[in-house]
């Protein structure tokens, strides 16, 4: 019987009252009736289907009651409505968008078999990691154990000429054993083998390589192309998702056997893949392979001076930059979230208090308090609902624009979709945000003691529920400081970087790649024949006064890092260190407009026959020659022993928020003519023009085909392109969060509006006495500044000391900008002032309004 | 006032069980157990509406006004005070004449086309 009883509670509490005894007495009949173990456990299952059953219709039938009822008392008050729908969209959409990023980017496994053991192996030095020399990573992958199997791979831009139009694209070169440690299967043809290796000549196509250069044709298997005038056969296709190391890769290409057997241990430029043995974890394996690193460092003490090893997760794999820059969005979603909800529920709080009356009509008509509570949630589901639809939606536009902070890095698309998991976050968010926040002033509104304090007829009243009004409002001013103060801080951090000089002028110069292939240009003759044609034709141009070649745009392309051996050093035991190299042709400084300290620049007559001409940075003079004239001065560099000819100013070359290396620039006359070397050709052409840059496109790619029609025009930008780019995705977050901020500030401010409304009216008889005994507006307006000032300050405090704490977390991302940064917060105190005094003036000026005469006769 | 005919074509059909319960208080006020006999034994056992049912569906006609709740009460010693009385309504009486002209409208139709056994 007990279990009936339990059973009943899954009717709603009115139904069950009303109509429980009768049901329980017919079930004892029942029950009394039935004898034996099988009748007895029929009589149970008909019983439990009966109630669950009924159960759900009892309920359907209340909610569309409460509904129907609900859409109507909301359509009654269109303002609140529109408001409540509103803020709840904020929220949610704030929410689902962060969430949405952010899961793609840091939670969901990355789409290869057995993900989580997959690792990237590393050289470990005292500034970080760096790339891996082919013979180490020959050595750790015989001596290690930890692994089922390593691979390496390296991606390079090059040309693929077949059918159509050449066309510039990267490529991933990878060890035969690289594919499969990842897990993939073709979706075409084979994967590579060592016989690839051997015998080079094969290629296997991304799956939109294959649509767009080849329709997906079904014989695609057997064709033939060039990529860097090298012949190749298609032998696979991945499959449509598969994409490594980045989502930019066309193609993949097997690893060249001189390279595979390339014994120069120094020679770091290789990534290394690991797949974890199963039931081997990362701990166990960095330990082992610390192990093997120092094996291998005693037999080659020097080269390998202060390299270790690192293995992290390939999910890891991310900069911890992009990490903090993520979960600071996700932070400050779901700031705005709190503060969405302390609004609505301060909505919600201040509508049923008005509604008391009504409440206590329907009370004295039989509606039970459950009813009562039951009708206030399903309004706020209604409200929750429809803005979580809304939310969604501004979700579903935003997320593009979020796309910048997904880094290029990641094996991943370019663009999360809103899958249902997403959809469902958002649902559950909404509803437990609906019905929690739709609850809790239901609950207050209704309870009995409020009911009974009605029934007296009490106006003052409501002390306790303007505390909880109160304290929303405080909890939203809270919220918004930390929102204000980080968005604050993330912008003059920004401001900061992008004020940094690159060392060079970036204003007015555009820049394209034009390929080289070899074998067709691998000859010096060649290539300057190029350089001078093209050189002379675009200098011509209307509006240029220079242009040039390098192999490597700074901010744009990195590598080409050397040890650097100065002359009379040859013998230290410690590992040289390196400076960044670049070939140019001469006027690259001038077109860069980065300043010439002393000498000359590379010229014309730098050719192979003469002393090998090098041009070098400030900071490489400070770091071998301080207080020395360095011209003159000689040191060994990549193959050669170079000459000092000139002195030019630094450049930021690995970004605006990183010290990089000193820089070599050497002769574009004087790169080594061999195959391998195409690397090192300059092949960016920058123009510096009077004009707007970018509208020489055309004429450049006129002249580029008029000299050679195979010759592929990509890459085409603008220097300030390239510098705006890498603080992008900073760009990016802080608009977003800048966004955030807004809505957080002016949701903060219709709270206070809110509170003090309310405080007004229920307070017009007492100000009505006041003014009557002779107060002045002015004294009226300072008493309600003076509850104004009293909320924000009850915010900011707490605020200030949590903003804090968060620009603690994310100093990382605050470029040298301190936590505690008094221009922000002095900024943030201002605009919480004018937050308060906006919020507060409509309330004032009503305060002021109050008619004494008619305050006094509100009461009888 | 007589309801309108647009008043009582929104009841109609009626759910089964509805029918059956307006028909068990067509002649006399009943508890809920005793619309459950009615409805069994007039039905030979065919029908047998669980208590479930039962009192969802009063609560339903209670709401939609087709029943309502009597005060008047039988005899103390055959009452059960636990026990409600409900009575059939105007508006009740008029709904289940609705629908059983509804259903006789049916069956006639059927019969037309040769689909009821026995007289034509």
């Amino acid at each position: 019987m007990r279990l009936y009883r339990a059973l009943l509670r899954l009717f709603p509490t009115a139904f069950r009252e009303e109509y429980g005894d009768e049901m329980s007495a017919i079930f004892r009949m029942r029950a009394r009736q039935t004898t034996g173990a099988l009748p007895t456990l029929g009589l149970w299952a008909v019983t439990v289907e009966d109630i669950v059953r009924n159960a759900i219709v009892v309920h359907w039938d209340a909610l569309q009651q409460d509904l129907r009822y609900a859409v109507r008392a909301l359509a009654r008050t269109p303002g609140f409505f529109a408001t409540a729908i509103l803020v709840t969209a904020l929220g949610i959409g704030a929410n689902t968008a962060a969430f949405s990023v952010a899961d793609f980017v840091l939670v969901r496994p990355l789409p290869y078999a057995h993900a989580d053991r997959l690792v990237k192996l590393a050289e470990r030095t005292d500034d970080g990691t760096n790339q891996v020399s082919p013979a180490l990573y020959q050595r750790w992958r015989t001596t290690s154990s930890s692994f089922d199997d390593m691979g390496a791979y390296y991606t390079n831009g090059v040309n693929l000429v077949g059918d159509g139009e050449p066309q510039r694209l990267d490529e991933a070169v990878v060890t035969a054993s690289l594919l499969p440690t990842l897990g993939v299967q073709p979706l075409r043809g084979r994967l590579f083998t060592t016989a690839d290796e051997h015998d080079g000549g094969t290629i296997i196509l991304s799956y939109g390589l294959w649509q767009s250069r080849f329709g997906g044709a079904d014989d695609v298997i057997g064709r033939r192309l060039l990529t860097d005038g090298a012949p190749r056969e298609v032998i696979g296709v991945m499959p449509r998702d598969f994409r490594f190391p980045n989502r930019d890769v066309a193609f993949w290409t097997p690893m060249p056997l001189d390279q595979l057997r390339d014994e120069e241990i120094t020679n770091t430029y290789w990534e290394v893949l690991g797949r974890l043995r199963p039931g081997t974890s990362v701990e166990r394996a960095r330990t082992e392979m610390d192990a093997v690193s120092r094996r291998i460092r005693e037999q080659y003490p020097k080269e390998l001076d202060g390299i270790g090893s690192s293995v992290v997760r390939l999910r890891d794999e991310l900069s911890s930059q992009s990490r903090t820059l993520l979960l600071a969005l996700c932070a400050a979603a779901a700031c705005v979230l709190l503060i969405a909800c302390a609004n609505l529920a301060s909505l919600l709080l201040a509508r049923y208090l008005r509604r008391k009356r009504e409440f206590l009509v329907r009370a004295a008509l039989g509606a039970g308090r459950e009813r009562l509570i039951r009708q206030c949630i399903t309004e706020s589901l209604v409200i929750a609902v429809l803005g979580g639809a809304l939310g969604i939606a501004l979700a579903i536009i935003s997320v593009p624009l979020l796309t910048r902070l997904i880094p290029a890095t990641l094996p991943i698309a370019k663009s999360p979709t809103i899958d249902g998991r997403i959809v469902l976050f958002a649902a559950l968010l909404s509803t437990v945000t609906g019905v929690i926040f739709g609850a809790l002033p239901a609950w207050r509104a209704s309870n009995a003691r409020d009911m009974s304090e009605l029934r007296e007829g009490t106006r003052a009243g409501g002390g306790q529920r303007e505390r909880v009004r109160a304290a929303l409002v405080v909890v939203e001013v809270t919220a918004s400081v930390v929102l204000l103060v980080s968005a604050g801080l993330l912008l003059r951090a920004l401001a900061r970087i992008q004020a940094t000089d690159p060392g060079f002028q970036s204003a007015h110069v555009l820049a394209v790649r034009t390929a080289l292939p070899v074998p067709k240009y691998d000859s010096v003759t060649r290539r300057v024949a190029l350089y001078e044609d093209v050189l002379r034709e675009v200098r011509a141009l209307p509006g240029v006064s220079s242009a040039a070649y390098i192999s490597g745009l700074p901010l744009a392309s990195g590598g080409a890092v050397w040890p650097v051996v100065p002359e009379g050093q040859e013998s230290a035991t410690t590992r040289p260190a390196s400076a960044i190299s670049r070939y140019v042709t001469p006027g690259y400084f001038r077109t860069l407009a980065i300043p010439l300290v002393r000498g000359r620049d590379v010229s014309d007559a730098d050719i192979g026959s003469r002393p090998w001409a090098a041009v070098v940075s400030e900071s490489f003079v400070r770091r071998y020659w301080p207080n020395e004239d360095p011209i003159g001065k000689r040191f060994k560099f990549l193959t050669d022993t170079r000459t000092v000819v000139g002195v030019v100013g630094d450049v930021r070359v690995r970004g605006l928020e990183r010290t990089n290396e000193p820089q070599v620039y050497l002769s574009y006359r004087q790169v080594p003519d061999t195959g391998a070397a195409s690397f090192f050709y300059p092949k960016e052409l920058v123009i510096r023009s009077s004009t707007p840059p970018v509208a020489l496109t055309a004429a450049v790619r006129r002249i580029v085909h008029r000299v050679d029609p195979d010759q592929p025009v990509s890459n085409v930008r603008t220097m300030d392109d390239i510098v705006s780019d890498v603080t992008a995705a900073r760009a990016t977050q802080v608009r977003v969060l800048g966004a955030f901020a807004f809505v957080a500030f002016l949701l903060a401010a219709v709270g206070i509006h809110g509170v003090l409304s309310y405080s007004v009216s229920s307070r017009s008889r007492e100000i009505g006495v006041r003014m009557a005994l002779g107060a002045q507006p002015r004294s009226v307006v300072r008493m309600v500044l003076r509850q104004a000032v009293v909320l924000a300050a009850a915010g900011v405090l707490p605020g200030v000391l949590l903003a804090y704490v968060a620009g603690r977390a994310m100093q990382g991302l605050l470029a040298g900008i301190k936590p505690a940064d008094l221009e922000t917060f002095g900024a943030v105190a201002v605009l919480c002032l004018v937050m308060t005094v906006a919020g507060s003036l409509a309330p004032a000026l009503r305060a002021v309004r109050v008619d004494p005469a008619t305050a006094l006769r509100m009461d009888g | 006032m007589p309801p309108a005919a647009a008043d009582i074509d929104r009841f109609l059909p009626l759910p089964p069980a509805t029918f059956h319960i307006l028909i068990a208080l067509a002649k006399e006020d009943r508890h809920g157990y005793a619309v459950m006999q009615e409805i069994e034994e007039r039905t030979d056992g065919a029908i047998r509406l669980s208590a479930g049912t039962l009192y969802r569906s009063i609560q339903r006609m209670l709401e939609q006004g087709l029943i309502r709740e009597t005060r008047k009460r039988p005899a103390p010693e055959l009452d059960d005070e636990r026990r409600r009385y409900y009575r059939i309504t105007p508006l009740g009486e008029v709904v289940a004449r609705a629908e059983a002209r509804r259903m006789a409208e049916l069956v006639r139709m059927a019969r037309a086309q040769g689909l009821v056994l026995g007289t034509t």
